[in-house]
């Protein structure tokens, strides 16, 4: 229970005030930039608008720096902004396959077509503190080479041997979690919409604990790829679609182990992820966790892993939710913890009531 | 987009939303006159992808997208829908896609469209060329006594 109580009103604009030049810092210190934040601390701006759930990277960059870096607070700016935005309409689904990938890598198999192209990653780094990044400096150019063929999918080779299950392609539109209140049990689609949006260190150490045991999926990366799709949208008034941008994603598919039975040949099975930005951990994460989730329809054992219960994935997986559920118990409480506080000494004055 | 001298309604609709809103400032700085039928407005895209890469949809999240509808003094309208919040770029790409439809549009190929997709082609590549270069290039060393 909460009881309306003034006379902060002056506290609560010195406090935001301070807040104004706490995040300003040092003004000796140049003024951070959104184009630098959006240039140079590019991957904090995907994740803002990935679990922000609206891609705009100058809108993430300003809500990182209004938030002082707290990339869950700057998470939550974003989606307060999204929600008075008026809804234009959808897209067609982004086609992956045709994507501008600047990485792209396969676990499953060495020499395929359009080869292993590392990309801009952190893997064989050395985890060093580089101090020559702490003075200022001009990254080299990186070098180049002709341009490589088309980069078929990994799943695809398989789906033509009938190693992989089927992915049947379908134009049924997809139920919205933004639209409706999420239902349990949420279909696959809805599933995907949940847990692209969702927290990546929740998403991350759910992926984790299917690995180390708890509801195991044996997942193999097939493929990992990260580059640009372009997004088409029909237009009513032109009676076609056109291109209205360009997005930069990142998808996983994994391939894992098998279905089948006396009847039914053995099959690899899939799971998905694609996410918003070079986001790799959190793609790779989501598709370990959409395959954990997948265990009735592929006629697993349900083992109680925490990563097969899709009320407690979904239900806690936006951490705008949980934080808002979270910081609330810091809001004032006093009535609450009155009752609390006079129950107990009843309590403890009946006990020696009785004692006496 | 091969042919840098002719594109279709659509591919320059692209080409405009695409292109950087201050360079297509500074190839189309001119306001030809026009009536403003609707916007240019602000709103999100649901952006959509597929299960699996090739399956059933889901919705993936919104992007920020900003439209705007005009209409030439001649009675040609223009319509332009383009990534992001720049209200100035929704509106001269609708009053480019109008001029587009007129005696205009072979000027405006040539001065904007292509050099536009010349320079969008030019950043593709460099791109590209980064990517292939971390290509990795296996080879097998000799095991054994033969």
């Amino acid at each position: 229970m909460y009881v309306a109580v003034k006379g902060g009103e002056r506290a609560i604009d010195n406090a935001h005030a301070f807040l104004a030049e706490e995040r300003r810092g040092d003004p000796t210190v140049p003024d951070l930039s959104i184009a630098q934040i959006r240039a140079q601390m590019a991957l904090a701006v995907n994740r803002v608008m990935a679990e922000g759930s609206l891609y705009d990277p100058d809108l993430a960059a300003l809500a990182i720096k209004q938030a002082r870096g707290d990339l869950i607070e700057a998470i939550f700016l974003i989606r307060a902004y999204r929600t008075t935005l008026p809804r234009l309409g959808h897209s067609n689904p982004v086609d992956t396959g045709a994507m501008a990938a600047v990485r792209r890598i396969s676990a499953t198999y060495k020499d395929l077509p359009g080869g292993q192209v590392l990309g801009p990653t952190f893997d064989y780094t050395h985890r060093l503190i580089d101090f020559a990044l702490a003075a200022e400096g001009d990254a080299p150019e990186a070098p180049r080479a002709a341009p490589l063929g088309p980069v078929p999918r990994v799943t695809g080779f398989l789906d033509r041997e009938g190693l992989i299950e089927d992915e049947p392609a379908s134009d049924t539109p997809p139920r919205d979690l933004t639209r409706e209140p999420m239902e349990l049990p949420a279909d696959r689609a809805l599933r995907l919409q949940a847990l692209t949006r969702g927290d990546e260190g929740f998403i991350l150490s759910l992926a984790y604990s299917s690995q180390r045991g708890y509801g195991r999926t044996h997942p193999f990366v097939g493929e990992l790829r990260i580059g640009e799709v372009a997004v088409e949208m029909d237009i009513p008034e032109l009676g076609f679609a056109i291109e209205i941008g360009e997005i930069t994603v990142t998808e996983c598919e994994t391939v894992n182990q098998f279905t089948g039975s006396k009847t039914q040949p053995a099959q690899f099975t899939r799971g998905y992820g694609l996410v918003f930005g070079q986001t790799e951990r959190k793609a790779i994460s989501m598709s370990l966790v959409d395959r954990a989730l997948r265990w009735a329809e592929l006629g697993e054992e349900n083992t109680g892993a925490p990563v097969q219960d899709q009320e407690f994935v979904l239900m806690h997986a936006d951490n705008i939710q949980a934080t808002g559920f979270l910081e609330h118990i810091k809001l004032p409480h006093y009535v609450d913890f009155q009752s609390e506080l006079e129950l107990v000494r009843a309590l403890r004055s009946g006990l020696r009531e009785a004692a006496e | 987009m091969s042919n840098l001298s002719s594109f279709s309604r659509a591919q320059s609709l692209g080409l405009l939303a695409r292109a950087p809103a201050e360079r297509l400032a500074a190839l189309f700085p001119e306001a030809a006159a026009h009536t403003v039928l609707r916007g240019p407005e602000t709103g999100a895209v649901m952006v959509r992808g597929r299960q699996g890469g090739t399956g059933a949809p889901f919705n993936l999240g919104e992007m920020t997208v900003t439209r705007c509808s005009v209409r030439l003094a001649c009675g040609t309208d223009g319509h332009a829908y383009v990534q992001g919040r720049d209200k100035a770029h929704a509106r001269r790409a609708a009053v480019l896609d109008a001029l587009l439809q007129t005696a205009e549009a072979a000027r405006l190929t040539a001065g904007v469209l292509a050099p536009l997709a010349a320079e969008e082609t030019a950043r593709r590549a460099t791109r590209a060329a980064k990517a292939a270069a971390t290509k990795v290039e296996f080879f097998t060393l000799v095991r054994g006594e033969d």
